[in-house]
């Protein structure tokens, strides 16, 4: 807040009390703050294995390191704790957690209460598709041997925490684009431009 | 494996990873890292120039340790520069290790910058689509500042490739969430409407996703987005044959883009125009249709697909809770899910169920469904889905089952997951107590609760009891006879114990006259127990004994020899030791008639918010507690309705030395001490004990006159037993300065302190004026302020220390800088110690630090107001609270309050002109919480309606808790 610790140094030279009522507010700001809060988004994305080695990590919040890792300790606990044949479903403080198990592999999401629960469920079964689309029956080691990878696919799929492109078609036709792209563009970036 | 083959892998980063994997032992493998960072430091540090391709290598490794879970303190550089490569899948990995390790330093920010400026002007819709993701991935309020601009720009802009327009929507979304002010509206926002007329569904997506969270802050702005959203949803649910090629996910169309509609039309009322809101009936109607159709598959991705459509569907139906009709069907959909053999939907529908129980038109419905709850509560063997069925029982309960939920919850407590036992008896508890017909009843269903979860019951649940059976004298012979019918148990708990020593203190006498519960019978039970029992039940016992004496002259002696035991009077606790003394000597050389003051039967409580509430409120999160505000609502006709608020004398302030006469008897002491000055309580204690307690006692008779005028002494005892009530009490002091700034704080014969305090935004400043009013100098004089529990992390306040000596007539003045946090609850606490005369002063005053003191006033028309007043209706955003005037109703001082109270006062926006309206924002330094409030005043019955909405469910129940005791 560097603009209003400006204010409290001048109050300090300035004996009066009555500056602080004479500084003009902007109410169209002020007004615009109702809603923030409202915001439904989704916190996070773990892939861990059964033996709780963390895989992938993404973060759709700002959030610091330490807190990070705590919050993966706790998941990764909790979720493998899980007896089977439970819901997917789990409540986190605040959060909801939703999670499934593919082989190894568990993922999980961290969304806010009102989200929707199933259609999560489905954003991790999607990319999950995607990966096995692009690898051809993927397996953890392709996730630990290719980690960049998954993050990218993530990435072309997921953003902001929102679902960016459904179409699992388009994702890959985007992934294989830029793979077959690169060496193309490599050879034509590397030309010299005289 | 295809993938190795495909282009770029890295071979040097492949064995890397090998080694890590084969390490045997954690030892070995951060050796082997040292080993890889040393490496790669000196080929950073090293003179020759790095191709990128080995530059790439090395940051992927950084990468791959950092994910790994060590720390990494370099390489941000070398990632910077693959920014700027050419190549493709440099820049790729460049931006990865940006996006994943992104740091704050401003240098490299600047940088960073600049590559993703460079890339975002080169058309490359690969590269844009690169820097996008990357400012998406960061979004840090620089990126922001330098971005917010372009964004808007590239996102409308005819000649965009369709990827690009996805990322450039997310990534405006993003900027929006982080840094919303800096996101500027303009002619760009009714383009970005239209785009959800747009031929890839791909654009759509996204874009309903950015008017989604724009149209939460600025509705009117994207109003028009309402009927284009609905024929969007009309057209992928209604339509028998449209073909959206890879859209259509396990044969459910456009899953995705559905719930995102159904999201967005979440953000507004029901549309007014007939067609729309026609249409989308059909819409809503058609997808609860769908529900009772047949699988198109069997893959659980269809049903999941469709179901959450459907959940979307009855989300929105209940938020416009307009249509009877389809809240019925909703119900009886979410009915058929709560049998179903997916545990996920029995899950969500008990979910779904909470909010439906909240609506008029479906509370019927959903309570046909109690059976299937509760035996879902018996057989379910997820502890989720138990969970979720408490809050459906709790959600569903009114006066007609009441009975039958309580006694089913307190069956279930008894086989009960630990984890979720003491909301479950918070939510026995209050239920319990709202709907109690006969108190008889809620007095068994509490001891049953101590029962059955003794360790379970906080403290909330039996002050409340004890409030409760005080306020009620119908019910007062009953709890005797019941709680020394309980005692009886050879173990029973120790807060029944409480609970009994505390009742027949009080009441005991209304069962004394059964020989099988004569007076001695019943101390000899009580001290049976006493033994077993923690120092501060112990101490209640003590009180116990001195009422029994007042109440039962007959066994005076057996107490009194009591007292007189070693163990008492040299008990090694100081707080034992010291009552013990006192009582002894207040009974030793009181008279009866100064007895029967002195120990009177306690006064009725204040009406106040159940503590129970507070503290369920407390344990989950904002939003979990359904019908809260019904509770609160209720409540005051309910349960202590008839009792008219009594004050207690108690002062917020408790002087620690016996020469004022608040604290006679020193009980006031420990608590407050305790919660306040853990550090300090040592100390005064001691002093209290060793120099100050034998003159205190002996000058007892001197000053008994005028203690004993104070006609309800024995209410004490309310403060000692019941810390927060101490606290509680104190706020008469805060609420005089809710509305106003400056005036006396506190006033005795030592001294007087003075305020004068200034609030701008979520800062502010209070000059604090300390008067000696005695002609003698203060010595070591000091001041603390303290901040309780989480108010240390919403309240930032800085003071310097005042001079340690105060001249007699003298004023010191302290300054106190306050930067709010974030929004907060409790006050903070000014502790003063100084030496008068050789004694060592101790008081603490509440400072009048109330949230309402961080509001900035809003100005905006009666269309404004109500379009706001309508987009805050979640349940949980509204309180409202019905009270009696306790000033003379007068409009101009009514309207002095409100603005008093830092809102703007909104004239001519009411229809009623008799009522009055006020907005304003509530500034932070996390968060801005907008509030808007509403006052009617009904001056025949001399009573007023406050209903308060504001984003944030802890804002609005502390500002009416404020407001409303202001009129």
């Amino acid at each position: 807040m560097p603009a209003a610790s400006v204010i409290l140094v001048e109050q300090v030279r300035s004996p009066g009390l009555s500056i602080l009522r004479a500084f003009n507010y902007d109410t169209y700001a002020a007004a615009n703050c109702l809603y923030i809060e409202a915001v439904k988004q989704m916190h996070f994305m773990l892939l861990f294995s059964r033996q709780g080695k963390l895989r992938l990590q993404k973060w759709f919040i700002a959030i610091g390191e330490r807190e990070k890792k705590k919050i993966i300790r706790e998941m990764t606990q909790s979720v493998l704790a899980r007896q089977p044949k439970t819901c997917n479903f789990m409540d986190w403080k605040d959060l909801k957690i939703v999670y499934k198990r593919y082989a190894s592999l568990y993922i999980c999401c961290g969304m806010e209460d009102q989200d929707n629960e199933l259609l999560t469920i489905e954003i991790m079964h999607r990319y999950v598709e995607l990966l096995d689309k692009y690898f051809g029956n993927v397996c953890e080691l392709d996730i630990i041997f290719n980690f960049e990878k998954a993050y990218f696919i993530l990435d072309e799929f997921l953003m902001g925490g929102e679902v960016q492109e459904t179409s699992k078609l388009s994702v890959s036709k985007c992934i294989e684009e830029s793979d077959l792209m690169q060496e193309t563009m490599e050879e034509y970036m590397s030309k010299p431009t005289f | 494996m295809p993938a190795v083959s495909k282009g770029d892998g890295m071979r040097g980063l492949a064995v890397f990873i090998s080694d890590i994997r084969n390490c045997k032992s954690k030892e070995a493998e951060i050796k082997r890292i040292n080993k890889e960072l040393a490496n790669i430091r000196s080929k950073f540090k090293g003179d020759k120039a790095l191709d990128g391709y080995s530059k790439k290598k090395y940051v992927c490794k950084l990468l791959f340790i950092f994910l790994l879970g060590h720390d990494i303190d370099f390489g941000h550089m070398e990632a910077v520069n693959l920014l700027s490569s050419n190549r493709y899948t440099e820049k790729q990995i460049g931006y990865l290790f940006i996006s994943v390790l992104v740091n704050s330093n401003s240098e490299l920010i600047r940088l960073i910058n600049n590559g993703i400026k460079n890339d975002l002007a080169s058309r490359n819709p690969t590269f844009m689509n690169l820097a996008l993701h990357c400012i998406a991935n960061v979004g840090s309020r620089e990126m922001a500042e330098a971005f917010t601009a372009d964004i808007p720009k590239i996102l409308v802009a005819g000649d965009t490739m369709d990827s690009v327009k996805q990322s450039a929507a997310l990534c405006l979304l993003r900027l929006n969430r982080t840094s919303p002010d800096l996101v500027p509206m303009g002619e760009w926002t009714s383009r970005v409407v239209h785009l959800l007329n747009d031929q890839h569904l791909g654009v759509v997506t996204a874009a309903t996703s950015l008017i989604t969270t724009l149209a939460q802050k600025n509705p009117e702005e994207f109003k028009t987005s309402v009927s284009l959203a609905v024929s969007r949803l009309s057209r992928i649910v209604t339509s028998a044959s449209t073909d959206l090629q890879d859209y259509t996910y396990y044969f459910v169309p456009a899953p995705w883009l559905s719930v995102k509609l159904l999201r967005l039309l979440q953000c507004y009322p029901p549309p007014e125009e007939g067609a729309v809101r026609g249409r989308l009936t059909e819409c809503l109607e058609t997808i609860l249709n769908k529900a009772q159709e047949p699988p198109k598959s069997k893959k659980v991705q269809h049903s999941n697909a469709k179901n959450a459509v459907l959940f979307e569907a009855i989300s929105l139906i209940i938020h416009h809770d307009s249509e009877p009709n389809l809240l019925v069907r909703a119900c009886n959909q979410l009915g058929q899910f709560l049998q179903h053999r997916e545990t996920n939907l029995r899950y969500l529908a008990l979910e779904s169920m909470c909010t439906l129980a909240s609506s008029e038109f479906s509370h019927e419905a959903v309570k046909t469904h109690i059976e299937t709850v509760i035996n879902a509560l018996k057989t379910e063997r997820d502890v989720s889905v138990r969970q979720r069925a408490v809050d459906l029982l709790y959600a569903m309960c009114d006066r007609s089952n009441a009975q039958q939920i309580v006694a089913e919850m307190l069956n279930y407590l008894e086989t009960a997951d630990y984890s979720i036992r003491e909301e479950i008896v918070l939510k026995v508890a209050i239920l319990a107590e709202k709907y109690a017909v006969d108190y008889t009843w809620y007095v068994d269903t509490i001891l049953n609760l101590i029962r059955i979860a003794g360790d379970y019951v906080s403290e909330e649940v039996w002050y409340r009891v004890i409030q409760i059976v005080i306020n009620r004298d119908d019910v007062q012979g009953y709890s005797a006879k019941t709680v020394f019918e309980a005692l009886q148990a050879p173990a029973c708990h120790e807060n029944l114990v409480k609970v009994g020593g505390y009742i027949l203190g009080e009441f005991g006498n209304l069962i004394a006259g059964d020989p099988r519960s004569s007076p001695l019978i019943q101390f000899n039970l009580l001290h049976s127990k006493f033994h077993l029992c923690s120092v501060p039940t112990r101490a209640l016992l003590l009180s116990t004994y001195i009422k029994f004496v007042n109440l039962f002259p007959e066994i005076k002696a057996t107490i009194q020899d009591v007292l007189r035991s070693d163990s008492q009077l040299r008990n090694a606790d100081v707080e034992l030791q010291q009552r013990a003394v006192e009582y002894l000597r207040l009974s030793c050389i009181a008279s009866t008639d100064i007895l029967a003051t002195v120990l009177e039967e306690m006064p009725p409580f204040p009406e106040r918010e159940s503590s129970i509430l507070t503290k369920l409120k407390k344990k989950k999160g904002p939003g979990k507690v359904p019908d809260m505000e019904e509770t609160k609502k209720e409540r005051n006709s309910d349960m202590n309705g008839s009792t008219e608020p009594v004050s207690v004398n108690s002062s917020a302030v408790t002087m620690s030395t016996p020469s004022t006469s608040t604290d006679l008897l020193g009980l006031g002491l420990a608590p407050v001490l305790n919660s306040v000055a853990p550090a300090s309580a040592g100390g005064s204690l001691l002093v209290d004990v060793f120099s100050d307690n034998s003159p205190a006692v002996a000058s007892l008779a001197h000053t008994a006159e005028e203690n004993f005028s104070s006609p309800r002494i024995g209410s004490a005892d309310v403060v000692s037993d019941d810390p927060a009530a101490a606290v509680h009490d104190a706020d008469e002091l805060v609420n005089k300065f809710v509305c106003k700034n400056n005036g006396v704080l506190f006033e005795n014969q030592l001294m007087q302190i003075g305020l004068k305090s200034e609030f701008r935004q979520n800062l502010g400043r209070m000059y604090i004026f300390y008067g000696n009013k005695t002609s003698t100098q203060f010595l070591s004089f000091s001041t603390a302020v303290i901040c309780q529990d989480a108010l240390k992390t919403q309240l930032n306040i800085q003071t310097k220390q005042v001079d340690p000596a105060v001249d007699g007539g003298a004023q010191v003045q302290q300054i106190l800088n306050i930067e709010c946090v974030s929004d907060f609850m409790e006050a903070p606490i000014l502790n003063i110690q100084f030496r008068y005369g050789g004694a060592l002063q101790n008081m603490s005053v509440k400072l009048p630090v109330t949230l309402n003191k961080f509001f900035q006033p809003t100005e905006m028309t009666s269309q404004d107001f109500f379009q706001r007043w309508k987009q805050l209706s979640i349940p949980q955003q509204e309180v409202q609270k019905i009270f009696k005037a306790k000033h003379p109703m007068d409009t101009e001082v009514t309207k002095a309050k409100i603005i008093g109270f830092g809102v703007a006062l909104l004239d001519m926006v009411d229809p009623n002109p008799s009522n009055f309206t006020g907005a304003g924002v509530i500034h932070t330094k996390n968060i801005q919480v907008g509030c808007l409030l509403r006052l009617e005043p009904n001056t025949q019955a001399q009573m007023y309606r406050l209903t308060l909405r504001t984003s944030r469910e802890t804002v609005s129940q502390r500002l009416c808790e404020l407001l409303s005791e202001q009129f």
